[in-house]
């Protein structure tokens, strides 16, 4: 196979099994937390329930898709497919074995920071454009959640930078062959898991939708397919976070006897559950909590990980 | 954040992922109804298989929410029955008053809630939807056997087998 060809073939596999994830995860959740509620989740639509996913996409696309008259209508219509597509952009550093990935660009880490800071645009611009008051507030509390968690949640991984020399993912999963980050970073780990959390706006950082207090926050006015964009949006983040937990502090592909490809599906596969199992049983925090956690406790921690971090390599 | 009260709800929520659902899967598992569950209404029989239903109105006037209809009519040999009985099952809220107002125990809620209707029409019942064949809960009770009637030739708890009529008026038991 020639060179373009193979990059067209894996393009378009990584896109076909992303998007399947993603249609599984909503499945997957619903399923998962239902168990932790002694509950059984969807069961009825084909084996398992499976068919279920199938369903609510033919259910999304035949609702009507509407516009208020009052919203904002270019930015209105662009911003759900802004948060989906920078999600999707984020996919293409991804190593997702030694030979599968689409591009492997030496700044693969700032590529994916900067994909999502584009989120934080979608949801943004879908709380304003929508021009109503619940939407304009979770937007604005997206703002300030996504752009006071971005700040640390590049610092937390400043270490992992550190530690391996590089900026290419790839080069950070092969500097873990002898030991995986999340011991000598498990400060900066936990920092970013919780900083990957909120940057995904989901529970129990999802203050932007807070369906108790702003009916659904920024989506509030989105019907159809475009509430479907933003509701992709979000399963694409937690399959992204989860990703780049395993590439940058799991070894990504490493592990013995299975193949790479089953190694970063287990481990990706293992954080997604745990971010069900977060919404499954934590309550929401306060606004000025969440602020004050992001800059007062998280922000010094993630910079104490970088400066301990720095003085051992600096040291060695 | 109360960071141990965290993690520990985290624990304890995944505890559950070994923990059967309490979830009955109701077309194929049936849930256990206690007899007593108040649900579709029936009108009974004694156990000779006469009709117990005096149509006295108690349980029309218990009502709360008046989806009993009802029309008294007499028998040759002076006996009370329904001409019709009708209850209107799209109103009734099976609170059981009827059952405990009904002096003869004709009327019974049943353990029996399937009765989904596309048409509304359809769920009010009449006399001959409601009347079963058998003396449902209460298989030995008969009215007549207690409070006894007239026929003419005895009087009131006069004949075999029967009780002297009770003062309903009196509190004394």
């Amino acid at each position: 196979m020639t060179e373009p060809w193979r990059s067209l073939v894996v393009i378009v596999g990584v896109l076909a099994i992303a998007l399947l994830v993603i249609m599984a995860q909503v499945w997957l959740e619903r399923r998962i937390i239902a168990r932790w509620q002694d509950r059984r989740g969807p069961n009825r639509v084909g084996p398992f329930g499976l068919l279920q996913l199938i369903a609510d996409v033919i259910k999304l696309f035949t609702k009507e898709d509407w516009t208020p008259p009052f919203a904002d209508r270019p930015v209105f219509v662009l911003a759900p497919a802004v948060v989906m597509t920078a999600g999707m952009m984020s996919f293409a550093v991804i190593p997702f074995a030694p030979t599968i990935g689409i591009v492997d660009l030496n700044i693969g880490l700032l590529f994916f920071l900067a994909m999502s800071s584009m989120g934080v645009y979608s949801v943004v611009l879908g709380g304003w454009a929508s021009n109503s008051k619940y939407s304009l507030l979770g937007g604005m509390r997206a703002a300030a959640q996504m752009l006071s968690y971005e700040v640390f949640m590049g610092l937390s991984l400043a270490g992992v930078v550190a530690l391996a020399g590089s900026f290419s993912l790839r080069d950070i999963v092969e500097a873990q062959r002898h030991g995986w980050f999340i011991v000598p970073q498990a400060l900066g780990f936990v920092v970013f898991l919780i900083a990957g959390i909120a940057e995904t706006h989901r529970l129990p950082f999802d203050l932007p939708e807070a369906e108790s207090e702003l009916v659904a926050g920024y989506h509030t006015e989105y019907s159809s397919m475009k509430f479907g964009m933003f509701f992709v949006g979000e399963y694409v983040g937690i399959a992204l976070v989860s990703a780049m937990i395993t590439t940058l502090f799991l070894g990504g592909w490493l592990g013995p006897w299975l193949p790479p490809l089953a190694w970063f599906g287990i481990k990706t596969f293992f954080f997604m559950c745990f971010f069900y199992l977060m919404r499954g049983s934590l309550p929401r925090p306060r606004y000025d909590q969440l602020m004050a956690y992001g800059w007062k406790l998280m922000l010094p921690l993630a910079m104490l990980n970088l400066l301990v971090t720095g003085a051992f390599l600096a040291a060695r | 954040m109360p960071i141990y009260s965290a993690l520990r709800s985290l624990w304890h929520v995944f505890k559950h992922t070994f923990r059967r659902p309490i979830t009955v899967q109701y077309p194929e598992e049936r849930p256990r109804i206690p007899p007593r569950w108040r649900g579709r209404i029936i009108l009974s029989r004694d156990p000779a298989g006469g009709e117990r239903c005096v149509a006295c109105y108690l349980c029309s006037a218990a009502c709360p929410v008046g989806c009993i209809a009802l029309q008294a009519a007499e028998d040759e040999h002076g006996r009370r029955y329904p001409a019709f009985f009708r209850i209107n099952f799209s109103r009734c809220i099976f609170c059981g008053y009827c059952e405990e107002a009904c002096p003869t125990r004709a009327i019974q809620l049943t353990p029996d809630f399937e009765m989904c209707e596309y048409d509304r029409q359809n769920l009010v019942y009449e006399k001959e939807d409601l009347l079963i064949s058998g003396p449902g809960k209460y298989p030995d009770y008969d009215f007549y056997r207690v409070a006894g009637v007239a026929v003419g030739v005895k009087d009131k708890g006069a004949g075999e087998r029967e009780l002297p009529p009770v003062d309903v008026r009196s509190l004394l038991p």
